[in-house]
């Protein structure tokens, strides 16, 4: 499966191919720094307290670094002489602290323009030949009516136009009338063209997308500045990002963190003037800033911003970063099992010869009247007989008698006159008696056996005859057509019960075939039989109970399930009422992804937690380099707190605050690419990530202030 | 030596507490939600006009517990003002106006600071129906507030939390009561003093006079106790020797104080259906309390100094009949829980010693707490712990299958602002406004310097947290002391319940999620360690630059 946008040969956009995840290369953070420079406006900043609270705490100390020369500092803080430099040195770091977190957000949003640029070019407006009055009984093809040439952009919801070949398609709609190839590489990165028509599930076009051959009726299904690029270019650019549940919990635990080490920090001075000395306002400054959280706050949108980053690499549009979100949630996955859990093409996987019949004569027989057949199940049944060894040759010899519904039978009328005939048992048994030779008994008995032995493992039976010139017609055996499981699903299916995700094949096979599938596949549940209505159902009774649920759908009938379920992923080639239920379109069109899409919510909300463990933990440390630096004069015993013997408390505090801002950009990285994520149960995920982040929280700033110390000490005054 | 005693005490209580935790907290749960009221209980909500099985929203309830504590509030400040003319007052005169706030605030808000020295300011109405009354009904109500978060927990797509009336009536009537009436009891057998002989003059062996004040100590002393008051019927509460005679009185009023808040956690296990999730909060709670008093212990045995190492640990302050470890259990009970009580005084412990009551505090009186706020103090940290933890996981964090969402947070944090801006900001303003400072340099340090500092922050860690203990050395009966505690008390109590009962509200009306394999477990060793790593870090850091200028300097020589 692809994880990156590949546009090889797209002509209408032809966008380089975004970065790998996680790549944080100085190209990227020199097209972003003077974004993290317009950011420092204090409107946009106030929407981030914790990052607010740095810019006003930089703008204090720069002011105070500005007007001590003239009035005098203070030469002691806490009983302890300063170098003259302090509030000037604080005041810089302060402000690389606002740069770095800006510079994350920056570098996370530029990672979302080239791919909104080159979306951008194929919404230009483009010539639409407007269906004036539009006949849909009379003239459907619009060959009659008159077209008026308009800007795409003029084009308004319930507008007809007609597309032909060479043609962008002027806006989002829906083919009244039609077929057509259509290149849709512009949106989906894929070259290969696909097949649009009227009716059914596949009438969605999209606009700025190409069409290649034929003509099409088209009726527009959106607003202008409403259409799907629009909001895809929305999306990526994280324009329209909202802050979700999730992240306005955080935001808001955040904020109340730094309130109270507002309240620490106003409070501590006229504490201390009873008993101690006062600090000053530089060293207040950098005690608020190193205690509260930064790390996570100069991070947390940037993440927010990756994680959708991350979806659209996997080629899926979120509607919203909610639905993101709730893909980690989620507890129950509905799959069809067509094309998601099995290859959705039946496959020949064995030959049962009946009747004493010679294996390669049945083999043959339905090896050379498969030949002419182009599907998946014919080329399959002739790669097996190769397979077994037994020669087919390669022209068809004979005549084809194509698959017609009233018979339900192809075959091969071979020159010698001898007719091969494969298809359902009772099919065959009719063709046989049809022809004067009824099956007796015995072999009827076994034919019906073999027949219920294949349709029990969840294959389907195909039954082979053959009629030679003058002979009574025979039943040589039955060709055992399998539905293929896809590869490695059974373990990636272990792998989400082990998350506690419950995974419930959708079929509508009957409940037989299903269960042998559902087994083999290693599905917890399966719903046989489906139709959409049940489907709705199921979803309903699963979120009555409380679960999440997840599902895939591409059809005008699934829209109703897919707007029921927590995260609907309609297919690109569906039809547009899915992709308007839906919250989420896959561009390739692969259910599999349903899988990726909740690791991808997991690991976003992993990275957030990770980051906020990682910088409540650091607290710790960063009280042990300050507060007894900040009252060494005054109190010398406080020097058995200070653990990492730091040199001097201006080296300890100036130490602690460049270790703060240091540490944001470490973490970019991290951030951008999110926390690695392996399908675990809760309690190991747990387990290892409070060892990593919160053990490693408390430790990483022990060691980085000690090492910046070891620097700082060198420093004249420190 | 002491390393063995220090074992056996603290074994022999906790095995106590084992043996009781669910029986006890089975009854209370039972109490809590059955179905049948007594006959008593029928009749006071008659007299209240109460339909006892109709249920509240959280609005309601709150209001119903506002309204109850302020006519508490009223009773009590009115009783003080008028016990010049109320019978058995001794011939005491009213207490001030702003020591009567401050004393019915601390009362009400079940903190039982005391500005003044009962014996001799208080008769015995004042006592009796005025603090013995919210003795019970404070605790009822922190009980009551509990249990209606648990409801939150427990209930699905629930408008209503329980009725406040009924929680109060039977908390009081089925809990309370019986237990103090018991208690009381073996007090009395243990020789504590029950009676109303007022003051008795005798003569000393020495030949002087002495005024003996008697009353009615044995069954007030039990409530003190058992509803985590703290408040003595003597200044020198528990230390002295008619309110806490023996060492196993004393090893008695230790169970009495940690009986319901440990025991609360199997309530809370039993009524949300999971018994697993009422031992971790009880294991985090006992955790905490096993670490601090062993610390305790350690700090006040190895004292520096010419006396103490004479007398081989620190013994000033502390009563020679309870010796280091039972005055250490006692002082880690009195302020682990919010009681408040004493049977030493803290401000003669070493510098770093002193230092961990108020640590015990400031954890915000969750290890394991008073009757009620206890539990949900460490539910509403178990609620942050668990949104951090939860994302760690990949999952929209939910505790016992309720989603923490913005909601949830919001009050999670504002409760956690609470008492650190309450304590921070009255401490800092005894010092930043010159005239406030001048009283508080002049009139109510005893010891100048930090360790008058930590005198203060100390008064106003324990009105805050509702504890009730006082460092000593410290004069708080002046205006500005006796409003800023009694405010820094009835914030520091109704605004946690406010936040709590709002996140029980908004908890009930939740559906419940139901456990997977994804879900983040609250019932393993894991989790208890990270709780207690929140608690720790969320409350007690924050007050690590303050103690750096109080006990940390004093002790870091």
């Amino acid at each position: 499966m692809s994880t990156t946008l590949v546009r090889p040969t797209a002509p209408a956009a032809s966008a380089p191919a975004p970065t790998p995840q996680g790549a944080f290369t100085w190209g990227q953070v020199r097209a972003a720094l003077p974004g993290a420079f317009r950011k420092l406006d204090p409107r946009g900043m106030w929407r981030n307290p914790v990052m607010f609270i740095v810019w006003v705490g930089a703008a204090l100390t720069s002011v105070l670094a500005v007007v001590e020369p003239f009035v005098g500092g203070p030469a002691q803080s806490g009983g302890t002489d300063v170098p003259g430099s302090f509030t000037a040195v604080i005041a810089v770091v302060l402000w690389l602290t606002v740069v770095f977190a800006n510079l994350a957000e920056s570098v996370a949003e530029g990672r979302g323009k080239a791919q909104a640029d080159s979306l951008r070019r194929t919404r230009t407006a483009t010539a639409a030949h407007q269906v004036a009055t539009y006949d849909e009984v009379g003239d459907p093809d619009a060959t009659r009516a008159r077209l008026v040439e308009v800007s795409s952009a003029d084009l308004r919801l319930g507008d007809v136009v007609v597309v032909t070949a060479g043609e962008l398609v002027p806006g989002d709609g829906e083919i009244v009338h039609g077929i057509a190839s259509v290149d849709e590489s512009a949106i989906t990165g894929e070259s290969a063209p696909v097949i649009r028509e009227s009716g059914g599930d596949r009438s969605a076009v999209t606009g700025g997308t190409r069409v290649l051959s034929d003509r099409i009726v088209v009726r527009i299904t959106s607003q202008p500045g409403e259409t799907f690029v629009d909001r895809m270019i929305a999306l990526v650019e994280g324009a329209s990002r909202q802050k979700t549940p999730n992240e306005i919990a955080l935001s808001i635990l955040l904020a109340s963190l730094s309130i109270v080490f507002v309240v620490v920090a106003l409070t501590l001075n006229p504490i201390a003037s009873y008993a101690a000395a006062p600090v000053s306002v530089a060293v207040l400054v950098a005690l608020l800033v190193c205690l509260i959280p930064t790390t996570i706050g100069a991070l947390l949108s940037a993440i927010g911003i990756a994680g959708m980053d991350r979806l659209v690499q996997h080629n899926v549009l979120a509607m919203s970063g909610r639905a993101v979100e709730a893909a980690g949630d989620v507890t129950t996955l509905l799959l069809d099992k067509t094309g998601t859990i099995t290859y959705g093409n039946r496959q020949a996987a064995e030959f049962l010869a009946l009747g004493g019949t010679p294996q390669a004569e049945l083999v043959r027989a339905a090896a050379v009247s498969s030949l002419a057949d182009p599907t998946p199940e014919g080329t399959s049944i002739v790669d097996l007989a190769r397979r077994d060894g037994v020669d087919v040759g390669q022209g068809v010899p004979g005549e084809v008698v194509p698959f017609t519904a009233q018979t339900r039978m192809s075959g091969l009328d071979e020159p010698d006159g001898t007719q091969i005939r494969k298809g359902a048992g009772s099919a065959v048994t009719a063709w046989l008696e049809e022809g004067g030779t009824p099956l007796a008994d015995d072999l009827r008995a076994e034919m019906t056996a073999a027949v219920e032995h294949v349709a029990q493992s969840g294959g389907t039976p195909l039954v082979v005859a053959v009629r030679a010139p003058g002979q009574p017609g025979r039943v040589l055996g039955v060709v055992h057509l399998k539905d293929v499981v896809k590869e490695g699903l059974a373990q990636r299916f272990a792998e989400l019960r082990a998350m506690g995700i419950r995974t419930v094949m959708v079929t509508g096979d009957n409940p037989l075939t299903a269960r042998a599938i559902a087994a083999e596949a290693g599905v917890d549940d399966f719903l046989a039989e489906a139709t959409p209505e049940d489907k709705l159902a199921l979803i309903r009774k699963e979120q009555d109970g409380g679960h999440l649920v997840a599902m895939t759908g591409d059809g005008t009938n699934d829209a109703p399930a897919l707007a029921q379920a927590d995260v609907g992923m309609a297919m690109n080639s569906g039809t547009s009422a899915a992709k308007e239920a839906g919250n989420m379109v896959d561009l390739d069109s692969d259910p599999t992804k349903l899988i990726d899409v909740v690791r991808i919510g997991k690991q976003l909300l992993i990275t957030r937690g990770a980051l906020t463990t990682f910088s409540i933990a650091n607290d710790v440390a960063k009280y042990f380099a300050i507060i007894p630096a900040m009252f060494m004069g005054v109190f010398p015993g406080l020097q058995a707190l200070n653990v990492m013997g730091l040199s001097s408390p201006s080296s300890a505090v100036l130490s602690a605050i460049v270790f703060n801002a240091l540490v944001i950009v470490a973490l970019i990285p991290l951030a951008l690419r999110g926390v690695r994520y392996r399908p675990l149960d809760a309690s190991a995920i747990l387990g290892r990530n409070l060892l990593v982040y919160g053990v490693g929280g408390v430790v990483a700033p022990f060691v980085g202030i000690w090492l910046i110390d070891l620097v700082v000490r060198l420093i004249p005054g420190y | 030596m002491t390393a063995l005693t220090t074992l056996l005490s603290l074994g022999a209580v906790l095995l106590v507490l084992a043996a009781l935790y669910r029986p006890f907290g089975d009854h209370m749960a039972h109490v809590y939600s059955t179905d049948r009221d007594g006959k008593v209980e029928r009749g006071l909500y008659r007299v209240l006009g109460v339909a006892p099985r109709t249920e509240q929203t959280w609005p309601t309830y709150l209001r119903s517990v506002l309204a109850f504590s302020f006519v508490g509030m009223v009773v009590v400040y009115a009783l003080q003002r008028t016990q010049q003319w109320l019978p058995w007052s001794l011939g005491l005169p009213a207490p001030s106006e702003h020591l009567s706030f401050n004393t019915a605030a601390s009362f009400v808000g079940n903190t039982n600071w005391q500005s003044y020295s009962p014996e001799v300011t208080l008769g015995y109405t004042v006592q009796t129906a005025g603090l013995a009354v919210q003795n019970f009904v404070s605790a009822a109500v922190g009980m009551a507030v509990a249990v209606a978060l648990v409801r939150g927990f427990a209930y699905r797509r629930s408008g209503t939390i329980g009725n406040f009336w009924v929680d109060l009536v039977r908390g009081f009537l089925r809990i309370l009561l019986p237990v103090a009436a018991v208690a009381a009891l073996a007090l009395v057998v243990g020789g504590v003093v029950q009676n109303v002989a007022g003051f008795t003059d005798v003569t000393t062996l020495a030949g002087g006079t002495q005024s003996i004040p008697g009353g009615p100590v044995a069954s007030q002393e039990a409530i003190k106790l058992l509803g985590t008051n703290g408040g003595g019927f003597y200044n020198a509460n528990s230390a002295h020797p008619f309110e806490n005679p023996t060492q196993w009185t004393n090893l008695l009023q230790i169970l009495l104080m940690l009986v319901i808040p440990f025991c609360l956690p199997r309530t809370f296990g039993r009524m949300v259906g999971d018994h697993r999730q009422g031992y971790a909060i009880a294991g985090t709670m006992a955790a905490l309390f096993t670490v601090s008093f062993v610390a305790l212990v350690a700090l006040e045995s190895a004292a520096m100094g010419t006396a103490p190492q004479l007398a081989g640990a620190a013994t000033e302050g502390k009563e020679t009949r309870f010796g280091i470890v039972w005055t250490a259990l006692f002082a880690t009970t009195g302020t682990g829980t919010s009681t408040g009580a004493v049977n030493s005084m803290h401000d003669s412990y070493t510098a770093l010693g002193g230092m961990l009551p108020m640590l015990n505090m400031m954890l915000g009186e969750v290890a394991p707490g008073g009757v009620g706020s206890g539990l949900y103090g460490m539910l509403v940290l178990a609620v942050v712990a668990v949104f951090v933890a939860g994302l760690l996981v990949g999952r929209t964090p939910e505790y016992l299958g309720k989603k923490i969402g913005p909601r949830e947070i919001k009050l999670a944090s504002l409760y956690i602002l609470v008492t650190p801006t309450l304590v921070l900001a009255g401490t800092a303003l005894s010092f930043a406004v010159p005239a406030l400072r001048d009283s508080v340099e002049g009139t109510s340090i005893w010891n100048p310097g930090v360790h008058g500092m930590s005198e203060v922050l100390y008064a106003f860690t324990s009105a805050a947290n509702n504890n009730g203990s006082a460092f000593a050395g410290i004069t708080a009966n002046t205006p500005w002391l006796n409003t800023a505690l009694g405010v820094a008390i009835l914030l520091g109590r109704f605004v946690p319940v406010v936040l709590v009962l709002a996140l029980a509200g908004s908890l009930a009306q939740q559906d419940k999620v139901p456990t997977s394999a994804g879900t983040l477990p609250t019932h393993r060793p894991q989790f208890v360690g990270l709780l207690a790593g929140v608690v720790v870090i969320l409350t007690a850091l924050t007050y690590f630059p303050v103690l750096a200028l109080g006990p940390l300097a004093e002790g870091l020589i």
